[in-house]
């Protein structure tokens, strides 16, 4: 009877794990008097500004992270989900939340006086915490400054042809971009960019924007798409400094325009059981203090007015965002996937 | 060698004995597949029939592509798995004791994380490609051809050589079940050990083979990580791209159903092409004595064992490690331990609650009818959803139960009681045993078909129920399998990251998700001590499970009693991974 006996050890170990300290754990994160955040950010780029909070207002933040199906986990727990915001990285996501019905709308003198209209959806479902600038690096070795190209269209120009390369198209920021030139061009000419675009690829649509930065050291293309940021975070790092050492960044315009532009963001749940200190926490990352973080740690272009980008991002040269409305580039979102799948942008 | 055409029913001799067990065994295989259930309600409403759309413009690649890898990685893990089996398994030649379980080792890593490391070895800036120029003087990419990592070719390189511990764990217990006799026979009738391989050896091991194919097959539909990495479009990137891109969940989950047709067709071809064949041992007498292979062709065997293990285990771990040294300061710290304790948790208990279900399901059939078989095995079917897809189908069950009954509480008693299993490690491991079910069940199931009948009859007959009888007399004699499933639960359990990602509770880290977090921005250095932390505790329990192999073995030998009996081989013999 030796190995029942065992199998019974078994039974009762499992037994005492399931009811030790990860149940507890459990308990705590529903407590009061904390805020809990649903996430599509990594946290290790936003758990500072969350520990700086947290210091000043005695609030803790619980986190969930993933890069997909949060809002869908929303939507399924209802009116008794212990989620009080969404952090995402894109207008996408924050569009989605808002019309899968899990958002509410909230509204502070702060949160509108500090956010711009533009940047924010107009009854308070949403609002921008950064910006970030779709923008192209290009080779310092085979492209001279004068010849880069000085808007997206061109992109598709024949001369580029087997020099430029992107991650792939249904990658949410890539996704955003073909809809904000549906928005500026309309559906028949944003086609025929991206068929363009799309032939003079170096290769097929890979990896992140980093490694598309990386293939330009290596000498696989010229040009790449990548948003801002990386820039920064690339020479902070060991291994990818020397990436970046080999391009320039440079800003194009959309449409004559401005620069395509996305926000990170965030909305309170429809749910929400801890909105007072939810909106502690939305009026926090609007405040000065953790928008310089963001710009210094992050390399983000800060919203609220007056406070300073970073050295490195003004050493990058001036954006002029894109005047588009956010809310156009959201709502061109599904037709633009269906144009990449139609042209087979990542065959 | 007997052809059947039936199997005795076990449950016939006393029909009203088991129904308790049968009816449980509904109950849970209904629970079990709620999820699926639940993917398919989804699927009768999407918000716009996606399917015109899709099959003008990226359906048939991505189809295709999903053929060609499923062919490329099922030719892929036949060949590895059944040849180092093979050579185990009958064969003599320097290192055969270590390579009996050092094989299994690839299991322990998971594809993604393989995935990253070839990655970097093999590309442009790669160690490999690195050397080739210095040696030639070539300069940039245009200068020379090398095979892109980043490709088909490349996921089905690092795919097979992960999954092939299927098929060689199955093939081998095969293998070695086959009465020395039909081997010998064959031998003395003048065909050479090559012929007798293929002619006899391989045929009589078809369905442990196909069993294990299968599995890795399943997992490879069901992949994501390594495939997305390695820009490989095939059917549950189009999953993903209609659910989390246009937002439409119905149009996703009917891709997913017709992936899931897709297997079972696969199946059920297999089982009508095998119908009629079932191949029963009357003799039970295992290969004492081995081929002692001879001169050049021992090395060539070492070789050939130790080529999987050196590609699939040996060089992923050794760049693990030397990354977890440098970056050894930043995260041997007391959220590491938190995140493994986590991985174990999880894991354990998944492991323990799918065997115990696993145990359930497959008894049921034993006493059981046609139709409860039908329903156990819709609830095997998790292994080939893509993560995130199960992760979302697991949502909707638990959320409904729990906002129903916080509903009920409202209204009856005026007080909520919120959400009791959503967003807790509950319902993290009930995602687990849906997802890994099939991996268990197999095992299980095909070790308690090769006990006689006669068994059950003589145990019921003396008056011991079906319970009874399970736990005296089934459960001791399939412990190896029961030890095989269960560990191969446990190791795919601390792999597993789309689910858990989306699933979890708040402020909760597994060793996966916390790799995954630096990874997913090509950082894996940083996380690379969690990443081998998973390996070694997948190693630990693979090392255990062997032993645990060899010595049911040899308890075996030594105890005629059982061994002696004649055995009735199922139709699905050698999912006994553990004899």
């Amino acid at each position: 009877m030796r190995f029942q006996h065992g199998l019974l050890a078994a039974i009762g170990l499992t037994a005492a794990l399931t009811s030790s300290p990860a149940l507890a754990a459990e308990q705590a994160a529903i407590n009061k008097g904390e805020v809990n955040v649903y996430s599509y950010r990594q946290p290790f780029l936003i758990q500072p500004m969350f520990d700086a909070f947290t210091r000043k207002s005695g609030v803790k933040v619980n986190v969930v992270f993933a890069k997909k199906g949060l809002v869908e986990r929303l939507e399924q727990e209802g009116r008794n989900s212990p989620a009080d915001l969404i952090f995402t990285v894109d207008i996408g996501r924050l569009s989605d939340a808002q019309n899968a019905g899990v958002t509410q709308s909230v509204s502070t003198p702060i949160l509108t006086g500090v956010i711009p209209q533009s940047l924010r959806q107009s009854d308070g479902h949403w609002y921008g915490l950064t910006q970030r600038a779709r923008i192209l690096y290009v080779s310092k070795d085979r492209v001279p400054l004068d010849d880069a190209p000085k808007s997206y269209e061109e992109l598709a120009d024949p001369n580029w042809k087997g020099r430029i390369c992107t991650r792939s198209g249904s990658h949410v920021y890539q996704v955003a971009l073909t809809a904000a030139m549906i928005a500026h061009h309309g559906e028949a000419r944003a086609k025929d960019w991206l068929s363009g675009l799309k032939a003079n690829l170096a290769r097929k649509p890979q990896g992140n924007d980093r490694a598309q930065v990386k293939a330009i050291k290596e000498g696989e293309c010229d040009i790449s798409l990548g948003n801002n940021y990386y820039f920064g975070l690339m020479l902070q790092n060991e291994e990818q400094f020397a990436w970046a050492q080999s391009v320039y960044p440079v800003f194009p315009t959309l449409a004559g325009n401005g620069t395509h532009v996305n926000i990170s963001g965030m909305a309170m749940t429809k749910a929400s059981p801890n909105k007072e200190n939810a909106v502690k926490l939305m009026e926090f990352l609007t405040s000065n203090l953790a928008q310089q973080m963001y710009a210094e740690q992050n390399f983000e272009y800060p919203i609220a007015e007056g406070v300073p980008q970073s050295g490195l991002l003004r050493s990058m040269g001036k954006l002029k965002p894109d005047t588009l409305e956010l809310d156009k580039v959201a709502e061109n979102r599904p037709m633009a996937i269906k144009l990449i799948n139609e042209v087979g942008y990542n065959d | 060698m007997t052809p059947r055409k039936h199997q005795p029913v076990v449950g016939q001799a006393r029909p009203h004995k088991g129904r308790a067990w049968i009816l449980g065994g509904s109950v849970m295989a209904v629970i079990v597949a709620s999820p699926l259930l639940a993917i398919a309600w989804i699927a009768l409403f999407p918000s716009e029939n996606i399917w015109p759309h899709l099959a003008s413009t990226i359906l048939p690649r991505h189809s295709w592509n999903t053929l060609l890898l499923m062919i490329g990685n099922g030719i892929g893990v036949f060949i590895i798995g059944s040849s180092t089996a093979w050579l185990v398994a009958t064969s003599d030649f320097p290192g055969r004791r270590i390579f009996e379980w050092a094989l299994l080792l690839p299991l322990a890593v998971p594809a993604y994380i393989v995935a990253f490391v070839y990655t970097d070895i093999l590309e442009f800036a790669g160690p490999v490609q690195g050397l080739l120029r210095d040696i030639f003087g070539w300069q940039t990419k245009r200068d020379y051809w090398f095979p892109e990592i980043r490709s088909m070719g490349g996921a089905n390189f690092v795919m097979s050589f992960v999954l092939y511990p299927y098929v060689y764990l199955l093939a081998r217990a095969a293998f070695r079940e086959q009465s020395a006799s039909v081997l010998e026979a064959s031998r003395t009738l003048g065909r050479g050990a090559w012929k007798t391989f293929f002619t006899v050896a391989l045929p009589l091991s078809r369905p442990a083979i196909v069993v294990g194919t299968a599995l890795a097959l399943m997992e490879t539909l069901a992949d994501f990580g390594t495939v997305d990495y390695f820009a490989v479009n095939t059917l549950t990137v189009s999953v993903f791209d209609v659910w989390f891109g246009m937002g439409n969940a119905g149009g996703a989950a009917q891709i997913a159903l017709v992936m899931l047709a897709f297997v079972v067709v696969l199946v059920s071809l297999e089982r009508i092409g095998r119908r009629g064949r079932r191949y029963h041992n009357t003799s039970t007498r295992h290969t004492s004595s081995r081929f002692q292979l001879l001169g050049a062709r021992r090395w060539l065997a070492t070789t050939l064992c130790g080529l999987p293990i050196l590609i699939g285990f040996l060089i992923p771990a050794g760049v693990l490690t030397r990354h977890a040294i440098v970056f050894f300061d930043e995260s041997w710290n007391a959220a590491f331990f938190g995140f493994a304790r986590n991985s174990l948790m999880l894991a354990t208990m998944a492991a323990a609650v799918a065997l115990a279900i696993a145990v359930f399901l497959a008894y049921g059939r034993r006493l059981s009818n046609p139709f409860f078989g039908v329903l156990s095995r819709i609830a095997l079917l998790g292994y080939a959803v893509p993560g995130a897809v199960l992760a979302v189908g697991v949502l909707i069950p638990f959320a409904t139960l729990d906002n129903a009954v916080d509903g009920l509480m409202r209204d009856w008693f005026g007080v909520s009681t919120g959400l009791i299993l959503s967003g807790t490690v509950f319902a993290l491991v009930f995602a687990y045993v849906v997802r890994f079910l099939a991996v268990g069940f197999g095992a299980v199931e095909a070790s308690l078909g090769k006990i006689q009948p006669s068994m059950d009859m003589a145990a019921r007959s003396l008056g011991a129920g079906p319970s009874r009888t399970l736990w005296r007399i089934h459960l001791p004699m399939i412990r190896g399998s029961l030890i095989a499933a269960a560990t191969i639960v446990f190791v795919d359990s601390m792999k597993e990251l789309p689910a858990t990602l989306i699933l979890r509770p708040f402020n909760f880290d597994t060793l996966a998700t916390h790799v995954y977090q630096f990874a997913s921005d090509e950082l894996l250095e940083q996380s690379a001590l969690s990443a081998l932390t998973i390996v070694i505790a997948g190693i630990v329990p693979v090392i255990l499970l062997s032993r645990a192999i060899t010595n049911v073995q040899s308890q075996r030998r030594g105890a005629p009693s059982i061994g002696a009996i004649p055995t009735l081989t199922p139709a699905v013999p050698a999912a006994g991974a553990g004899d």
